[in-house]
């Protein structure tokens, strides 16, 4: 047997209450692709850190080369040749590209030498990419290659990813697996975590399963089934959503004409965007990040204000108020960014509970906080949607991701909405909690709510969505029904052609 | 071997009220050293300040009362920039807001002088408050309307507000009586307006009742009152306030206004009894120094009572030094100046832990 490239011995790391990674092992081999699968808080983020420097084990080991390797920082895993692309970029909007690469490199070349190498290493692997344009113009697929492409020119034996295609259109994924496979040619190896198992089961080889901080299973993943794979790290059987087909009752929410101008240097302008929601509909909008998602939440939640009567709900024009009154009137919204818009990161549950909750869950009274009712309702949350935390005493930013998403969700879910606005509803989340908020999005609308899902994950909204809208360049298309809609008509709605094909016909 | 931070999954509630009692140590240590450097015995300055204002017969029964005359003000303006603070916005003009709200109470007492009457005190205390508000509405305003930084504004309009202070102590407001002096008429002698002793040598007057019901008012709005919660968020995470419907410009208007109108109160309270009168050197710093006290005392309402006392303290004890030891005046503001310089400094405790790390062979 050959040496492998990376080996790792009974690696274990306990945080306080929590032990996230209990003896570890596994190994990739030189020029292998190997998947990382696990739910979220499964441990692989702490592995993966270890690797990369970022932390130290408490025990185990690990061989690089046979040679024992205990990185003390990413500067050092670096010298090793150990690359990573981060779930979130770690980019400057108004810095360009060279001078995003330059910051997160050792030793880092003159810019214009970087800016050629920049161009070689881009078009060596299929990766185009214009140095010297700014890191803010950029789409979400183009920012993922500045970062692949800083690692790559740091020529490593080892590149890990984390999640990389979660921002990505169908078109970039194909893209971007090309160059994978490119690497891989090279005799590179990679370590690739994602939820996406189809995507696992054709591009990797070797999968090793964490559950829990333990390895609980290794297979070749192109011989397992997308379920199977899933129930090997969820541990039992996978719950699918599923919901009986609805007849649409009335117009909860609609939108005429909406304009708004970009709020930021770097947002996007939203241009005369219209739809009309019924009760028990689901609306899924595509489209690939900042084409103006996060400015169309902001205009149905009321953080931005628009014309009175381009947003209304049940007949009555909101354009202009603020998120509280549209509260009151039954529109309910879950921004993307889990910390920082949807929660307050050092709050604890119980007051970011409060912080939507206030008015339909009756939290305030006279203006004084009814700190019982708070924790009950934030209790009532973590009970109903399974929120795994010592309890509402906690900040939001020690609850992992997937938890603390189920925990916004839930949040708006439980205060009966009529409208309810979602974008991103499963971003970063693993398949069962997925698969959770998707089940409660799904009979919510059952219910007779209206419900909007804003999502970059198709599959997720061919699979919840009963009508289909593309937003390109702050536009959004005409919708149409989920049901009969090919993969390739929603690549020319999301490229923006399909509305231009309607004014032809 | 190497030191380093690692960020706690929560911040330290230990940490969180030790750190200022920790800098209350080092700024001793330190300021020790530099009482050495100027050729005083260390131990023996340290005691007359912290020990001998409370507890040495020969000057207790002067200082005791001072310490609340000194922390009243202290007190009074500090849990007002504490609100702000919450919020991410900075006051740090509540020098300037005092002055105008001294001149303000002082105009009324003037205007009024020497008739009697009961409502000339409560209206001294309503245009005191609102003196201050109007210096604080200027850096608002512009904020909201222009979006400038209310930092610089407020801290600027301070040397206005001095400009002005100037000008009507030997202008406007100078006694007629005065032989040519410039300031005003003692106010602390006109009875309708004065602001005298409660109860004889306790140094309780009306500014440091102001200053208790500041407190309390101010803990039930920033622990049990909705605006106490809009306040942290807007401060903690500026886009989930505004996800949860706080708006911004509402938010400086009501910060601003309640820092400055509380300043403005002490400002008024000052001039109508400890400190008599309107002069040109009325004012002694106490709107800088509360931005010391409101973050020793960790920017809650009941810190900030015990980080005045500590601070009026230092005043009370710094004139004992400054007499007995012929200290420098400089001194004890370099003192006070250490004490913000190691709180922030040890802050970083309640965030990280601080780890010794043994590098390993590789």
């Amino acid at each position: 047997m050959t040496e492998p490239l990376l080996a790792i011995e009974g690696l274990t790391k306990a945080y306080p209450g929590v032990i996230a990674n209990s003896d570890v092992t596994f190994s990739i081999g030189k020029g292998e692709v190997h998947a990382l699968l696990g739910e979220n808080g499964a441990g692989k983020s702490t592995l993966v850190k270890a690797i990369y420097g970022l932390i130290r084990p408490d025990s185990g080991r690990m061989l690089w080369r046979g040679q024992p390797y205990a990185p003390n920082a990413p500067t050092q895993a670096r010298a090793a040749g150990v690359a990573m692309v981060f779930q979130h970029f770690s980019l400057f909007d108004a810095l360009d590209v060279a001078e995003n690469v330059a910051l997160g490199m050792d030793n880092p070349p003159p810019i214009r030498t970087l800016a050629a190498r920049i161009r070689e290493v881009s078009s060596a692997y299929g990766l185009p990419l214009d140095p010297g344009r700014l890191v803010g113009d950029l789409s979400a697929g183009e920012r993922q290659r500045v970062e692949i492409v800083r690692c790559l020119l740091q020529d490593p034996h080892l590149l890990i990813m984390d999640e990389p295609t979660s921002v990505l259109t169908p078109q970039e994924v194909e893209i971007l697996f090309r160059t994978l496979r490119q690497l891989r040619a090279e005799g590179r190896s990679i370590l690739y975590i994602s939820h996406k198992l189809e995507e696992i089961r054709t591009l990797c080889e070797n999968a090793t399963v964490l559950r829990l901080g333990k390895v609980v299973g290794r297979c070749d993943p192109r011989e397992k089934s997308a379920r199977a794979l899933a129930e090997m790290m969820v541990g039992t059987a996978l719950h699918q959503p599923e919901r009986e087909q609805q007849r649409p009752g009335d117009v909860l929410l609609e939108v005429k004409a909406l304009n708004m101008p970009a709020p930021s240097a770097f947002g996007t302008s939203l241009k005369d965007v219209s739809f009309a929601v019924q009760s028990g509909e689901i609306l899924g909008i595509g489209g690939v990040a900042g084409n103006g998602q996060d400015e169309l939440l902001g205009a149905l939640s009321g953080e931005l204000r628009s014309a009175s009567a381009a947003v209304t709900v049940k007949g009555e024009n909101v354009g202009h108020a603020g998120p509280n009154a549209r509260r009151a009137m039954g529109l309910l919204c879950a921004p993307e960014e889990r910390l920082g818009h949807a929660a307050a990161p050092d709050m604890s549950l119980t007051e970011n509970a409060l912080l939507t909750g206030a008015w339909r869950e009756k939290l305030v009274h006279n203006g004084f906080i009814n700190a019982r009712r708070t924790r009950a309702f934030a209790e009532r949350i973590i009970k109903r949607f399974d929120v795994r935390t010592p309890g509402p005493h906690v900040v939001a930013r020690a609850l992992s991701g997937g938890n603390l998403q189920k925990f916004v969700i839930g949040r708006e879910i439980m205060q009966r909405p009529e409208v309810l606005v979602v974008n991103q509803p499963t971003w970063g989340v693993d398949a069962s909690a997925a698969a959770a908020i998707r089940q409660a999005l799904m009979d919510l609308a059952q219910n007779g709510a209206a419900v909007v899902v804003i999502s970059q994950d198709l599959d997720e909204i061919l699979e919840i969505a009963d009508t289909f809208a593309a937003l390109n360049g702050g536009r959004l298309s005409a919708k149409r029904p989920v049901r009969g809609l090919t993969m390739e008509a929603i690549g020319l709605m999301l490229g923006g052609a399909e509305g231009e094909n309607d004014a032809a016909a | 071997m190497m030191l380093r931070l690692e960020k706690r999954s929560q911040p330290s509630k230990l940490w969180n009220w030790a750190t200022p009692v920790l800098a209350v140590v080092l700024t001793m240590i330190a300021g020790g050293l530099l009482f050495m450097a100027l050729g005083k015995d260390p131990f023996a300055a340290i005691k007359l300040i912290f020990w001998d204002p409370l507890f040495n017969p020969r000057f207790a029964a002067y200082s005791r009362p001072q310490l609340l005359v000194k922390a009243g003000p202290l007190i009074l303006i500090a849990v007002g920039l504490a609100v702000g603070f919450r919020a991410g916005i900075w006051n740090i003009g509540a020098e300037g807001q005092y002055i105008i709200g001294a001149l303000c109470g002082a105009a009324v007492a003037l205007w009024f002088w020497p008739a009697p009457g009961w409502y000339i005190f409560p209206l001294m205390v309503l245009a005191g408050a609102f003196g201050g508000w109007v210096w604080a509405m200027i850096p608002a305003i512009l904020k909201t309307r222009f979006n400038t930084n209310e930092i610089l504004v407020s801290l600027l309009l301070v040397y206005v507000a001095e400009k002005i202070l100037a000008a009507m102590a030997v202008g406007r407001m100078r006694n007629p009586d005065g032989a040519g002096f410039p300031g005003s008429r003692n106010i602390s002698q006109y009875p309708a307006a004065a602001n005298n002793e409660l109860i004889a040598n306790t140094g309780m007057h009306w500014g440091v009742v102001a200053a208790f019901i500041a407190v309390i008012f101010t803990y039930i709005m920033l622990h049990r009152h909705v605006l106490g919660f809009h306040v942290q968020l807007a401060g903690q995470a500026p886009r989930a306030a505004r996800f949860a419907g706080v708006a911004p410009a509402r938010l400086v208007v009501l910060c601003l206004g309640f820092s400055g109108a509380l300043a403005g109160l002490a400002g008024m309270f000052e001039v109508a009894g400890p400190a008599r009168l309107i002069s040109i050197d009325f004012n002694s710093y106490y709107g800088f120094t509360a931005i010391i006290v409101a973050f020793l005392g960790r920017l809650h309402p009941v810190g900030i009572v015990l980080a005045g006392l500590l601070m009026a303290l230092t005043y009370v004890g710094g004139e004992l030094a400054q007499m007995a030891l012929r200290m420098p005046s400089a001194a004890i503001q370099v003192f006070q100046g250490m004490l913000l310089f190691f709180l922030l400094a040890v802050d970083v405790l309640s965030n990280y832990r601080i780890r010794l790390n043994v590098r390993e062979a590789m």
